[in-house]
Order: structure tokens, then sequence, then C-alpha cells
């Protein structure tokens, strides 16, 4: 008998179709697990469950009554409890106000004597230790998921949806955090637990739905499958690649990475030990699924993040210490992940974007005086070149499509005539035309001899245009392969974390 | 068309702004039992009208468009320099010092290093400012504002203390030689040197912003850190050179008012010039080409308050309520933007529409 009955579930936005007729049934005191690559639709699924968005159609029950969410605090009435990614909140209260907030005690006084007790009550009942009375900005992430878990159970929450939950936590914390979820199932509370990590699922769910690409694409029991068997389904169907194979013989190695480690911004180790080369004249593709350190390594080996640990050679010169300028000056070219965060300064103009890593040299300027009547007409030769669709080089490049910027991004770096090119995630977000067009760029420049690093998450373009391909998992590389050894199903496995083998 | 029109008038929002403060601040002559518009007639009819009037403006015009370069060139680096007042104060201190104790110098050394001594008194306090921003990220905004507490104070201790005057009745230092005495410009009012200086540094600082890279680079900073820091640039650096150059103008401003004006260094000598900076520059929206107009005006409200007091019997602290009106609707004016009105909306729209009806020929054809 199923207590939660998501059917037929589907959801747009705009011409994105984010859910196709997504069904799920989920038992009581489960857990139920679902799985799926980024943008598969696991988090939109939940957000409708959860009363953030309204589907389009399709219909939730819940132990038998029909559900209309129209907000989280419809969804919390009928039980429904979520934990984001992101905690909600507040830093600078203890964590038994946090866990009161917004239950409407009118102007009645607080007894938070009898609050901390009632608190402490319940964390010991379902093995969730905090102290009540501490600020929350002094706990760690481990804690403060905690008292997220608390504050949905403190509203009787019976169905609680953790979303991507172990994101957060640094490696030790993990398992304790699945141990908790036990106990909370033995509590008889059932559990939607959102991930794309698979041993977890193996761990500790009951059941799994696997959705790719907006549908499910199974449902399991999960002690009757493999974690093969799941990669496999995660991963889909075999792509039919469109290999831009001209390949050339790789020349000296260029760029060289040892035993790297980085922090990320919360201060967890996000690349840890993390080796390879890149030649002239190769693409060397990552793949590996998000947040396994691609942005760390991007930016550490641009120089916009420190090195902990670890070497960065140009042509087996030293620069892990050096300026993004001095490396810039070595030949190094960067197209970040953030496109508009980072690689580009949104109400600057075409032209002024065109220039902005190069402003300082001569042509853009002389002495330290802009010429900005060259730099227009650099703007506008580069626009022609990489067919950069826009009125005039002094458009605002914010009323650019997504693809246009990536090319304004992509000229730059390219016209700065670098030895060595990283380029991040440079498909994300952009129509068939625009992948085209920057992988026969990409591909192009190989050939003229530079060196190219090739990280995307999606693994279907990074087997298009490399020459090796390195599967990123944790912050390192999990396996090197040419790519005629390079499997879709092998890597996916490999992205998962399955089986880890040392470069062939 | 009447979108580029619309778009125009929305550009020039803190004229409309300043005019509706004006049109309010009428109600309060009204309440005071003037004539409003003689008021306004006599207050900027002999502020910029009358020669001796327009003296009086020129003399405020000097500090108070200091001061605003002061704000306005830290915001292009996205700080807000606040403490103005106290690099006024720091840069006075500075060159009265240099003023009194260099000794045995030809004039035309003397001056321009009791000028640069001034820049630099200003410069040192805003730096602090600016080196706890870029190394420590403390708040410049807390730290400029605390320390022009900190640049008064010690203003009042020197000029009461080791540099006062012998047997003076208040702490003041003693006169600067004459020799180092700023020109007149206006004789006999008291408009010196100081204003077309502050004149011709507002046009190179616009120049500078516009067509250099040093500009250019601050610029970047102010607008995405993180882009500057892809691009190369140091923003660290960035923030250090914004502060001290900000402070730098402050403290020209207190030279200036020591040099051309005061020839002694007064405890609390400054009118609130280094506030009025910030006044103006919010009123320029931080447009350094803009800056000496809007600086004008304010000197010339300032300037023409005594005189039409004396005209229209109405007290001239009723031009600090004109000032406080005028600050609201320019900090509210500065909330609409044509970007988010209906006329830019459209307009972006039928920009985007352009772009895709492009793109579609393109592959059509």
């Amino acid at each position: 008998m199923s207590y939660l009955i998501i059917d037929g579930v589907s959801k747009s936005f705009g011409t994105f179709q984010a859910l196709n007729e997504v069904s799920l049934n989920v038992a009581r005191g489960q857990i139920h697990a679902i799985l799926g690559e980024n943008g598969a639709g696991k988090t939109t699924l939940m957000n409708i469950l959860y009363g953030l968005y309204r589907p389009d159609k399709g219909q939730i029950f819940l132990d038998g009554e029909h559900l209309f969410l129209d907000s989280p605090a419809d969804a919390i009435k009928h039980g429904i409890g979520m934990i984001h990614q992101n905690f909600m909140l507040v830093n600078s209260l203890t964590v038994a106000e946090n866990i009161i907030l917004g239950l409407g005690q009118g102007l009645k006084r607080i007894d938070f004597a009898a609050q901390h007790e009632r608190i402490q009550t319940m964390s010991s009942e379902f093995g969730l230790e905090v102290d009540p009375g501490a600020p929350v900005w002094t706990l760690p992430m481990g804690i403060r998921q905690r008292v997220e878990i608390l504050k949905a159970l403190y509203r009787n929450a019976s169905v609680l949806i953790l979303d991507e939950p172990t994101s957060v936590l640094a490696p030790g914390e993990i398992d304790a955090f699945l141990e908790g979820l036990k106990k909370l199932q033995n509590a008889g509370r059932t559990i939607l637990f959102i991930t794309h990590k698979l041993e977890e699922v193996m761990k500790v769910a009951n059941r799994v739905t696997v959705m790719r690409q907006g549908c499910v694409s199974d449902e399991l029991e999960a002690n009757k499958t493999s974690p093969r068997e799941l990669a496999r389904k995660m991963v889909g169907r075999e792509v039919a690649i469109r290999i831009h194979h001209r390949s050339r013989e790789p020349g000296a190695r260029r760029l060289q990475l040892q035993d790297l480690v980085v922090l990320n911004d919360r201060g967890i180790k996000a690349v840890d030990g993390l080796t390879l080369d890149v030649c002239a004249g190769e693409i060397h593709g990552i793949c590996g699924v998000d947040g396994n350190g691609q942005r760390e390594l991007g930016e550490t080996v641009a120089g916009l993040r420190p090195l902990i640990s670890g070497a960065i050679s140009i042509d087996g010169m030293e620069v892990g210490n050096q300026s993004v300028k001095e490396r810039q000056r070595l030949g190094l070219g960067f197209v970040p992940e953030d496109r508009q965060g980072t690689a580009l300064v949104l109400d600057y103009s075409i032209a002024t974007n065109m220039a902005l890593r190069a402003f300082d040299r001569s042509p853009a300027s002389r002495h330290g005086i802009l010429n900005l009547g060259q730099i227009a007409q650099d703007a506008l030769r580069l626009m022609q070149r990489y067919d950069v669709r826009a009125r005039s080089p002094q458009q605002p490049v914010r009323f650019l499509s997504g693809g246009n910027q990536q090319k304004v991004v992509l000229a730059r770096e390219i016209d700065a005539r670098p030895n060595i090119l990283i380029v991040m995630q440079a498909c994300k977000g952009l129509d068939v035309g625009a992948i085209e067009f920057v992988q026969n760029t990409l591909v192009d420049l190989k050939m003229a001899g530079v060196a190219i690093l090739y990280v995307s998450t999606e693994l279907e373009h990074v087997l298009e245009v490399a020459d090796r391909v390195s599967v990123l998992y944790r912050g390192r590389i999990a396996a090197t392969l040419p790519i005629a050894q390079a499997d879709n199903e092998h890597l996916s496995e490999l992205m998962s974390g399955i089986s880890t083998e040392v470069a062939a | 068309m009447k979108a580029r029109l619309i778009q125009v008038a929305y550009a020039g929002r803190s004229i409309w702004a300043v005019l509706t403060a004006l049109l309010c601040a009428s109600v309060l002559f009204v309440i005071a039992g003037a004539d409003p518009i003689q008021a306004y007639v006599t207050l900027f009819g002999e502020a910029f009208f009358d020669y001796f009037g327009f003296g009086a403006t020129v003399v405020k015009f000097s500090p108070i468009l200091l001061a605003g370069l002061a704000v306005a060139l830290p915001l292009k680096a996205g700080l807000f320099n606040v403490g103005g007042e106290g690099q006024i104060y720091m840069g006075a201190l500075f060159c009265t010092i240099a003023a009194l104790f260099l000794p045995f110098l030809h004039p035309a050394i003397h001056l321009p290093l009791c000028i640069a001594a001034g820049a630099l008194g200003g410069a040192f306090w805003a730096f602090i400012a600016g080196w706890l921003k870029a190394y420590r990220g403390i708040n410049e905004v807390i730290v400029t504002l605390l320390l022009n507490y900190v640049g008064i104070n010690l203003v009042s201790y020197a000029a009461g203390g080791p540099l006062m005057e012998e047997g003076a009745p208040y702490p003041y230092s003693p006169e600067v030689p004459t020799a180092l005495h700023l020109p007149y410009i206006l004789p006999p009012t008291d408009a010196h040197a100081g204003a077309p200086a502050g004149l011709v540094l507002a046009l190179c600082l616009a120049l500078l912003m516009r067509y250099t890279t040093f500009g250019f680079a601050m610029t970047i900073v102010g607008n995405n850190a993180q882009a500057a820091r892809y691009a190369g640039i140091s923003v660290e650096h960035q923030i250090l050179y914004a502060m001290s150059l900000g402070g730098a103008l402050a403290g020209l401003a207190g030279a200036f008012e020591i040099l051309g004006l005061k020839y002694r260094l007064f405890h609390m000598f400054s009118a609130g010039y280094g506030f009025d900076g910030i006044v103006v520059a919010f009123i320029a929206s931080a447009n350094l080409a803009f800056l000496p107009i809007a600086a004008l005006f304010l000197a010339g409200l300032r300037a023409g308050a005594q005189l039409m007091q004396r005209a229209v019997g109405v007290d001239s602290t009723i031009v600090d309520a004109i000032q406080g009106l005028v600050v609201m609707f320019v900090a509210a004016s500065l909330a609409l933007r044509f970007s988010d009105s209906r006329w830019g909306r459209a307009a972006a729209q039928r920009r985007a529409d352009e772009a895709l009806a492009g793109s579609k020929e393109l592959k059509h054809g």
C-alpha cells in the first residue's frame, strides 16, 4: 500500500520540459531514494511536492488524500517537511530559536526552558544530538543539518524530503548522517532522499527511482539491483556520438598538475591529490558528476583560488604561486564556468568585455592610455570571425543570448593566442548550433597545437571532442583513458565511484 | 523616438528630484511666512547673479567639489567613502605643519609642498580604511565614518596644543606665511584659486577614469570584483588606490581651506563639507563630469542662504531642510531606473525580438 503517490506529474519552464509524466509510489516508513544526474528533474519534483511549484499536470496523494499544495505552509500542514541543500537557518539565533521560529506564539512569552527540554527529548529520540542553546553559527555543517531535520520533525513532518543532503557534509559526517536516516525510518518517518551518489543509495535506501531528463527511467528495489545497473539507468541509452575526430600526434607536455589540493568556499577539500597533464595538440577531457571539484580545479589552475599543496607547471615552469596575469603571460587561457559572474562584466559593452583581459597591453592601450577606437575595431573583427550576433560592439553583453555571450568569452581567450586553454562547462545552456560551433572552434585550436583541458559534466560533450578522457571523482582522477577505450557505461560507473582504476 | 525621449528624461532624474525637493521646500517657506518665489529668487539671484554673492558661492564651491570627488571616485571602485570630513581635517593639519615648519624654501617650492602635504594627509587617513577593507574585509563605511571623529579631534588637539598660537583666545595656529596664500580670483571677494584647481582636477579625473587603463581597472573592480580578478587585476591594490586617491582629494580641500581662506588651522574649521560631498556625489550619481554642476548648486544654496535670511527674513537654517529634502528625493530617484520602467521593458523586449528574428533569419537563410 503506497503512502505517498505522485501520479503523472509534468512541469515545464518556458519551452523547457523539466518533468514529463513522472509517477512515484512511496510506501510508509521507507527510505526512498531519487537518483539522477544534475538537471534530471529531481529537485523540481521535490519542489512540487513541497508546494513551491504547481505542476502543470498530474496529482499527488498522501495517505489516500488528494493534495493541492499552494505553498510550503500547505505542505507542512500535511506533514511534508523539506531539508534544502542550502540551509534555511538564522545563523545568529540559537538552535531552539531556529526550531520554533515562525510557529506563531502570538504575544505570549516563550518558555525557553520547556522548549529546550522538548527539543532535547526529540533529539535523543531520533538520535539527532544537538545543544538547543548553541547559536547556529558556531555549529559545523553536519549539526546544522540536524537542526534543519529537527525543525521539520518539530512541525510533525511524517514525510521528510532531503535534497542532496550529503553535498554539504565533510566525508566523516556522511556516515553519521546515513545512520541518522535509518533511525528516523525506525521511528516511522517516510524519507525521500535526493542524490546522485550511488553508494549512498545502496547503503540506506529501500527503493530507488532513477530519473533521467525529466522522466522516470526506472523504479527498483535497492536490494535487488547493483550499482552497475543503477549507473547504466542513470546515464541512460548509448549516446550517438558525433565525434569531431580530427586528431594529430600530441606534442610536448605543456600543462602539468601534480598532487593538487584545493579547498572549496566552505573550506572543505574539493580537489584532493589530483594529478594530470595536457600536451600540445590534444584535448584532455575531464568528465565527472558536478560538485566533484571541477570549479575549484579550473579556478586554481587559472590563479583565482589559492593552491594548498601540489604543483602546477606550465612548460616545466612552476606557476603555483604566480598571479593570474603572470600565468596569462605564459600563455594560459581560461574560460570559466561562471560566464556571467566571472568571465564577463554584464553591464559593459561587447568591445569592453573583449578587451577585459588584455586592456593593459598593446594594442588595446599604450602607456596606460586606452585606445578605444582600436578596441572597438578589434571587437568588430572578432564578432565577425566568431559569429557573435549583436547590433554593435557597443551593446552591453547583458542583452546577448547565452550562446553569444559564450562566443564573446571564447573569442577573447582565443584571440590572446594561448598555448594552453582551460575550458569549463563550455556548452552549458547553449543550443545545438552554438555547441557545434564551440566544439569545432576548440578542435581547430587543438589542430593548431594548443593544449586544451576540457572540463564538463556532460559526458557526451566530453566524448565528442576529447582525445583522452579522465574521470574526476571526489577531487581526484579516478581513471584516464584514451578516447578509443572510453565507453559510456564504463565511464559512468567511474563517475559514480563504483570502480577505480589507475591511468591506462 | 518617444522611448528615447523618456530615456533622456530618466537620465536627468537627479534634476527632477532637485526641482521636486525645491517645490516641496516652498511649503516650508509658506509656513515660515515668506513668499517662496521671492525667497528662491533672492536665494539663487544672490548666489549666482551678484558679484559678491557669486564670490561667496565660489568660496564654498572649492571644498564641496573636492569633497564630492572624494566620494565619487572610490564609488567607481564600489567603495563608499563617508570619511571626507576627517580627511579634510587631516589634509589641513598636514598642510599647516608643512607651511609652518618647513623653513627657508622658495614659495614656488614651498607652496606645492604644502598642497602635496595636504593631499598626503587625506590620503593617509583614507588609506587606513582602504587597507582594512582590502586585507581584513572590514566595512569601509564604518571605518571612514569613525575616523572622521578621530581626525576632527586630532585637529582640535593640535590647534589647542602643540600648534596653538601663543596668547590666542581660542584654539588656532599661527598664520601661514603670506607668500603661501593662494591667489584671489574674484577680488575683492574671498574666492581663491582652489576653485579653478578643483575644476581642472575634476576634468582630469573624468578623463583618467574614461581613457586610461588605471580608470578601466578601477571601474571593473566596482562593477564585478570576481571578473576583475579573472582579468588579472589586483582587487586589493585597486581598493587602496581608490581610497587613497579619494582621501587625497578631500585632503586637498582641507589644504585649500587653509592656504586660500583661513590662513590658520582652526579647530572645527570645516562647515561639514565632507558630508556635503556625499550629497553632491549622490546628486551627480557619481558622474565625475556632472559633479561640478552639483557642487555649484549646493555651494550656491549654502552661500545664498545667508543673504536670503537678511532679505526675506527666513532663518538660513531652512537651507539645511532644503538640503535634506534634496537628499531624500535624489536617493528616491536612484531607485527609478529606465530599464525597470514600462518603456525600458518594452525596449528590451523589442531588442530581444530583433535578436531572435535575426538569428532565425540566419538559420533559415
